[in-house]
């Protein structure tokens, strides 16, 4: 299971990475070169956006990227298709993300399914609450796929415990308030609110938003057990081309030891 | 009702986790404001002092003759301070502000009517605002962006997605995750997650409290339907609420932009080109793909102008309650124009809407028969495009000589 494969690889390195990349953006020829350099870099999970017209809890980085995919034609057939090659291609887990509607309309049961032929591990599907997610979580539960959900540093405790029910694999913490891609200041108070997440799950916690930098990834070595890096990969690739990719990924922790 | 904020199988409450404390909060207070029949009156006093209320209901002789059948009144929303009956909400969603103690608001407007009367909100209760519009809509509302800045808004144009009225809805929202501490996004339509389809609707039944009241004093009958546009449906629960309980017609006339064939339209519940989705924090019919992304909309009217419609008037479609249809620009500005001929009246863009299916069925009912139509707001603001429509020569003479005068000056 996901929990587990993740532990296993704990074990070679004390913080994982997970990336995030939208599919079809720029293209998905780009797409595939990027997912490439990022397992050849070492990322040991990664997230893959099936772009969306409305995604409400993007930052302008992630939703420019989910527009210029759309107008460049792709479409939730062609990104499950590209998640099925990069699935049977690349010896890492892969999960999707997406919106709410974007399974929905596919059929909550026909896109699991689906997912699951696809070898994909899992989904993360940030507008659905736990409270709106009977019909996601039993077709998920159906298919063996973790339906990963997310707390925030308003989340209480008492929520916290609730999510923690549900959600499977692991357990990504948003870092602050706001969308993906501003700064966020990694500090103390993300320490208090880390230990809270850690109090009510046992599954590995990873952190995202605004981690951009080898710093930030060592400043949550001990405190979280993946790292994830969203807007950073995108603001790479439109910078240096995808040969940025694997040397921006590859120094975000030290050389492998052993 | 199942579960709250559920109307049949639409509505519910899919936002991300960081606002879900924000709602809970939210749901709160709305529904303390509710059982508090001291706010009622707060609110209902402060209406009546600072915009209008309770505004009339005009017997519409002129236009009764010409069509020769049911007596049509018109309902004047357009008498509300800022000229629409955006401020009912605003205004009940600002004494709400102060009891949470928030000391900002956002909110996203089309038309610009709602961004207009939200920043007038703010002005008068000294709340910091922040106005989200589409950049296509800020082109199109020139003389309400106009308006905003001069009532101490900042109004920022949105230059992704289509650039109307959803897109800002997304950027509001996006502010909202990262302010939610100390500011309301005053949400301008009975759309959106739970409580706002319900709160917006309850703010807004003052409408039709106050028509059931007037046309029952005045013609000794309820009347045998009523008309409104419908946008969000801010305007049209409003006065609908008031008569759900009778045995009434209700009638919701979307925007048939350039014909229901033509794909450029926002006609959810009057076509069949729309599907159930859930964006924005909901559940409802949406114009939208197979994919599930939503499309490009079309109407003249910018209010009109949405993907998505409220999950309560999506129930009263599939329950049967309420009838929809849809009208088209040209026979929009038709309308409009014979009101304003005929009666002296200008309706908003929006408002015509109404007005052309109340037109169209008006002679095939009886002088015994009573209509109402919702007069949504004015049509002031309109008046680029209204003018574009009519192709005034002497309007774009105005605008040149004006533009002259910029470049000389
Ligand atoms: C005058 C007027 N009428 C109607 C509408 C449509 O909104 P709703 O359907 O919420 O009443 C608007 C929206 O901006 C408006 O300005």
């Amino acid at each position: 299971m996901l929990a587990e494969h993740l532990r296993t690889k704990q074990r070679e390195r004390e913080i994982l990475l997970m990336t995030h990349i939208v599919m079809g953006y720029p293209s998905f020829e780009d797409s595939l070169r990027v997912v490439e350099a990022m397992v050849e870099a070492g990322v040991e999970i990664m997230e893959l956006q099936i772009p969306f017209s409305e995604p409400i809890a993007d930052g302008p980085v992630i939703l420019h990227a989910n527009q210029r995919s759309l107008q460049a034609g792709s479409s939730v057939e062609k990104c499950l298709e590209f998640g099925e090659e990069v699935a049977k291609r690349f010896d890492i887990p892969f999960l999707l993300m997406s919106y709410y509607n974007i399974l929905f309309k596919y059929g909550v049961d026909a896109f699991t399914k689906r997912m699951a032929e696809a070898g994909l591990a899992g989904a993360i599907v940030p507008d659905l609450p736990p409270e709106e997610a009977d019909e996601y979580l039993a077709a998920m539960a159906a298919h063996d796929l973790s339906p990963v959900f997310i707390l925030s540093p308003r989340t209480t405790d008492e929520r916290m415990a609730q999510i923690s029910k549900v959600t499977q694999g692991l357990v990504y913490c948003v870092a602050r308030k706001g969308v993906t891609g501003q700064e966020t200041s990694f500090s103390d108070e993300l320490d208090g609110y880390l230990t809270r997440c850690r109090a009510a799950t046992d599954l590995p916690l990873a952190l995202g938003f605004g981690v951009k930098d080898r710093a930030d990834v060592d400043f949550l070595r001990g405190r979280a057990d993946l790292a994830v890096i969203g807007t950073q990969t995108i603001r790479v690739v439109e910078e240096e081309g995808v040969e940025g990719v694997k040397p921006f990924i590859e120094g975000l922790r030290p050389p492998r030891s052993s | 009702m199942a579960e709250p904020g559920y109307y049949g199988q639409f509505g519910g409450s899919f936002i991300p986790e960081i606002l879900v404390a924000t709602f809970e909060e939210l749901v709160l207070a709305f529904e303390e404001a509710k059982a508090d029949p001291e706010f009622w009156n707060t609110y209902k006093k402060l209406m009546g002092s600072y915009s209008c209320r309770p505004t009339p209901l005009t017997y519409a002789e002129n236009l009764t003759r010409h069509f020769g059948g049911a007596r049509i009144y018109i309902k004047r929303e357009d008498l509300n301070h800022t000229g629409a009956h955006k401020a009912n909400n605003v205004m009940g969603q600002g004494l709400l502000v102060k009891r949470m103690g928030k000391g900002r608001v956002i909110a996203e407007t089309g038309a610009g009517q709602h961004g207009v009367a939200t920043a007038t909100m703010a002005a008068k209760f000294g709340f910091d605002c922040t106005i989200y519009m589409g950049e296509v809509d800020v082109q199109r509302q020139r003389p309400n962006v106009f308006w905003m800045e001069r009532l101490g808004a900042t109004v920022v144009p949105v230059t992704e997605g289509t650039r109307t009225l959803k897109d800002a809805i997304n950027e509001a929202f996006r502010d909202w995750v990262s302010a939610m501490d100390d500011t309301h996004y005053v949400l301008g339509t009975a759309c959106g997650p739970h409580p706002f389809p319900e709160m917006v609707t309850w703010f807004q039944s003052i409408i039709g409290q106050e028509a059931r009241r007037q046309v029952l004093e005045e013609t000794g009958r309820l009347p045998a339907r009523v008309y409104a546009c419908v946008g969000g449906g801010s305007n049209a629960m409003g006065i609908f609420s008031g008569f759900l309980e009778d045995d009434v017609e209700l009638v919701g006339v979307e925007a048939g932009g350039r014909g229901l064939e033509t794909g450029a339209h926002a006609a959810r519940l009057a076509s069949s080109d729309a599907s159930l989705g859930v964006a924005q924090g909901y559940k409802t019919f949406f114009l939208q793909d197979d994919d599930g992304q939503m499309k490009e909309t079309h109407s003249v009217a910018a209010g009109l102008d949405y993907v998505g419609v409220s999950p309560i008037l999506s129930h009263l479609k599939e329950s049967g309650r309420v009838r929809f249809a849809a009208a088209t620009d040209k026979e929009v500005v038709d309308a409009l124009s014979l009101t304003i001929r005929k009666e002296g009246l200008i309706p908003a863009l929006e408002s015509a809407h109404g007005f052309v299916q109340a037109f169209k069925e008006a002679p095939a009912l009886s002088h015994d028969d009573v209509i109402v139509i919702n007069q949504s707001g004015r049509g002031d603001k309109d008046i680029f495009t209204v003018a574009d429509a009519f192709e005034d020569p002497s309007w774009k003479q105005f605008i040149r000589d004006k533009a002259e005068e910029y470049d000389a000056g």
